[in-house]
């Protein structure tokens, strides 16, 4: 029988691989919007396993909220990555650095 | 009685602020005639005092005038204490203020401040009166300063020397370490006596000497040995003993009638009136008491070593003084202080007088005060010479004259008194004698006799002082001679003090002295049977061999001698090791606190250091911001754990 703990778990292990993703990856702007969804996709892990062992539905409409907003987040994403690649010839992450100090 | 007093404070007090504030309007003559009126009213009113209170009986008035301030229950007050010690203080000093008043009219003639002048002796002689009249310690501090003020202001009166101003700052701040045991001496006494008036301090004082203090831990001291040696050091400071004395030669960078006033016959000696009139204190520590007998036998035998060796006219009369002053404290700590006033009374007016001569020389020589480039002045300076002589008799106790009533008194007082130190102080005044009479009649002989070492130009401008000079020389002779024979009975032996000094019956050593007196023509005839007199011959005849017979014997004596003479030549060093250890030291640790404490400490570290730090701090968080999404992004994550850290760890914990 799977466990509470088993989900959020699971739910830590999507966060951290999305962690990760942003941090290690040196290439394509891409993968770090990828990663976002991800970690919300951890979220919604969490949401839905404390709502379910809870027995209380709330948990689940909000992941339902989480999943249109994260659709417009990466609809938006997409429209800034087309922006930046028109500007710049590059979605490289390691071009985008002005702002340094 | 109280206005009386008033007015013979006030008067002298009015003619320093007119002449001060108005020294334009009211002119030169103005300013000499109004000070002279002003203190010679306070001279005659101070005769009519002395009359009731000595001679008419009068009981000594003691009152307050006026409370100045009331903090803790105590009333800080000005009030006057005449008795018998106040009044003969008062005659003296208001004596000798005027004869100095009425000389400087000739003495300052041509100088350009002269209504300064006259301001600030009269300023003098308020702040003399107020200190001798006080009856209480904190007036006596008033006055005590006040006349540490006027002398700092008189020695540098010619302003433009600097070896003026170099003097007068050397007085001001020596004066300074004395005034400080001074003040911590009357702290001590407001403490534990909850009062500063005399009276009642006095009144208790007996029931104190149980009393111990602790100032180290696990050190006991008797609270009357601190007091009475923290009030002597002030003593020290202003009467000029050993080692505060060294401001004294050097004081007389200022004008002639000045040395005569402030630094012979009237400031210098305020230590010793004070211990006098704080005699019921000192009379309860024998351990103080030594001290004092101690510091004035080093003072009255090594300060008159350095006369033999000086050549200028006034820094011999100078080391006179502090010699004398020695003698002075020599005989408080044999607890004869009324022998010790009495050689104040006599020295004033015989020292006032050997300055005004000296005086009377250097204006005869044109401000020349160099005694090798003088000689055979005689001639020339009649009524000088005279004075001088007669000055130099009293000086050196001649049979007769008020020295040697005062000062064999003295002697004889040590002699017979049982305090610890006493031999010491007894051998110490009697080469003291020989010393005195040497370098005395050296003075005498290089300036007067001998044959002429002026230069032609000098020679023929030669004269006599004016009238305004030598009438105070005469007028100062004549109780050089006369007042020793009139007051030693009295004074020493009689009940002339009163209650106003006290002197324990073991310690009261006139009285033993007394048992062999009988009058003033068997003192005299004791005293030319006794060592003091055979010394003093010994040294006139000394000085008359070596300066007149056989000029060349002194330069060789020096020249044998070398490493002493070198040694009084500079003063013992004490001028040195002030300059190297104190001065030198200050400005060694002056230059510390500002190089390492001020430059490398708030200005390197606290100010610059800051700022670097904070540049240096910023260059590393630059490496931070590297402009990269991804790490502010990490940034941000990391700080959300830490805060989930945080949180988590509050409500779970």
């Amino acid at each position: 029988m799977l466990s509470l703990a088993h989900f959020l778990l699971l739910g830590a292990a999507l966060f951290c691989l999305s962690v990760a993703g942003i941090f290690i990856n040196r290439k394509n702007v891409i993968v770090l919007l990828m990663c976002i969804e991800l970690m919300l996709l951890a979220v919604n892990m969490n949401f839905i396993a404390f709502s379910h062992f809870n027995g209380d539905i709330a948990g689940q409409v909000f992941v339902f909220f989480i999943l249109t907003v994260a659709a417009a987040e990466a609809a938006i994403g997409l429209a800034i990555l087309v922006v930046l690649f028109r500007n710049r010839n590059s979605i490289n992450v390691e071009d985008l650095d002005s702002m340094s100090g | 009685m109280q206005n009386l007093c008033l007015m013979i404070v006030l008067a002298p007090l009015f003619g320093a602020i007119v002449t001060g504030l108005f020294g334009r309007t009211v002119g030169r003559s103005g300013a000499h005639w109004l000070t002279i009126i002003a203190v010679g009213v306070s001279f005659f009113l101070s005769v009519v005092v002395f009359w009731r209170i000595v001679i008419g009986g009068e009981p000594s008035y003691n009152a307050n005038l006026y409370t100045w301030l009331e903090s803790g229950g105590i009333p800080f007050q000005i009030g006057f204490l005449i008795d018998e010690l106040s009044a003969t203080m008062m005659v003296v000093v208001t004596f000798v203020s005027w004869m100095v008043h009425i000389y400087t009219v000739g003495y300052m003639h041509d100088d350009p401040g002269y209504q300064r002048f006259f301001s600030y002796i009269s300023l003098f002689t308020f702040s003399m009166l107020m200190l001798v009249m006080a009856n209480n310690f904190l007036q006596l501090f008033f006055g005590w300063e006040a006349v540490g003020l006027v002398s700092y202001l008189l020695i540098g009166f010619w302003y433009t020397r600097d070896t003026a101003i170099y003097a007068n700052l050397k007085a001001f701040l020596v004066n300074r370490v004395g005034d400080f045991g001074f003040l911590l001496g009357i702290a001590a006494v407001l403490m534990y006596f909850s009062s500063l008036d005399y009276a009642e301090v006095f009144d208790i004082a007996s029931d104190m000497t149980g009393v111990t203090i602790s100032i180290w831990s696990g050190q006991d001291w008797s609270l009357m040995t601190v007091i009475c040696l923290l009030l002597f050091v002030g003593a020290m400071g202003k009467s000029a003993q050993v080692p505060l004395h060294v401001w004294l030669p050097d004081s007389m960078e200022g004008p002639t009638p000045i040395s005569a006033l402030i630094h012979a016959a009237t400031m210098v000696t305020a230590g010793i009136f004070m211990v006098a009139r704080m005699s019921p204190l000192f009379e309860l520590s024998t351990t103080a008491l030594s001290v004092v007998l101690v510091i004035g036998a080093i003072t009255a035998f090594f300060m008159g070593l350095l006369g033999l060796v000086q050549n200028d006219i006034k820094r011999v009369v100078a080391y006179s003084t502090l010699s004398q002053l020695g003698y002075m404290t020599v005989a408080l700590g044999a607890s004869a202080y009324s022998a010790a006033i009495f050689h104040l009374m006599t020295h004033a007016f015989f020292k006032a007088l050997l300055f005004l001569a000296a005086g009377s020389v250097i204006i005869g020589m044109h401000h020349e005060q160099d005694m090798r480039k003088m000689g055979g002045l005689r001639k020339y300076m009649p009524i000088t010479w005279i004075t001088c002589l007669i000055g130099s008799f009293a000086l050196i106790g001649f049979p007769g004259t008020a020295g040697f009533f005062s000062k064999d008194a003295i002697i004889e007082a040590v002699h017979a008194s049982t305090t610890p130190g006493a031999t010491l102080g007894y051998l110490a005044c009697l080469f003291g004698v020989f010393i005195t009479a040497l370098y005395s009649f050296r003075l005498v002989f290089l300036v007067f006799h001998g044959e002429s070492r002026m230069d032609e130009d000098t020679a023929s401008h030669v004269h006599e002082t004016p009238a305004v000079v030598w009438g105070p020389l005469v007028a100062l002779a004549i109780p050089s001679v006369i007042i020793g024979a009139i007051a030693i009975e009295p004074m020493l032996f009689g009940d002339y003090f009163g209650s106003s000094i006290y002197v324990d019956p073991e310690n009261d050593v006139l009285a033993r002295v007394g048992e062999d007196y009988h009058g003033v023509l068997g003192f005299i005839w004791h005293g030319i049977w006794q060592k003091p007199f055979w010394f003093a011959t010994a040294g006139v005849v000394v000085a008359w061999y070596c300066y007149l017979r056989r000029p060349d014997i002194p330069r060789r004596i020096a020249e044998r001698t070398s490493l002493v003479h070198r040694m009084l030549v500079n003063k013992y060093g004490f001028d040195v090791f002030n300059d190297w250890f104190f001065a030198g030291g200050a400005r060694g640790t002056g230059r510390l606190l500002w190089q390492i404490g001020d430059v490398g400490l708030i200005d390197g570290i606290v100010v610059n250091g800051s700022a670097k730090f904070v540049g240096w701090w910023s260059g590393v968080l630059r490496h931070i911001q590297s402009g990269y999404l991804y790490h502010y992004a990490f940034a941000m994550i990391l700080g959300l754990l830490a805060l989930l850290a945080v949180f988590v760890h509050r409500v779970a914990g």
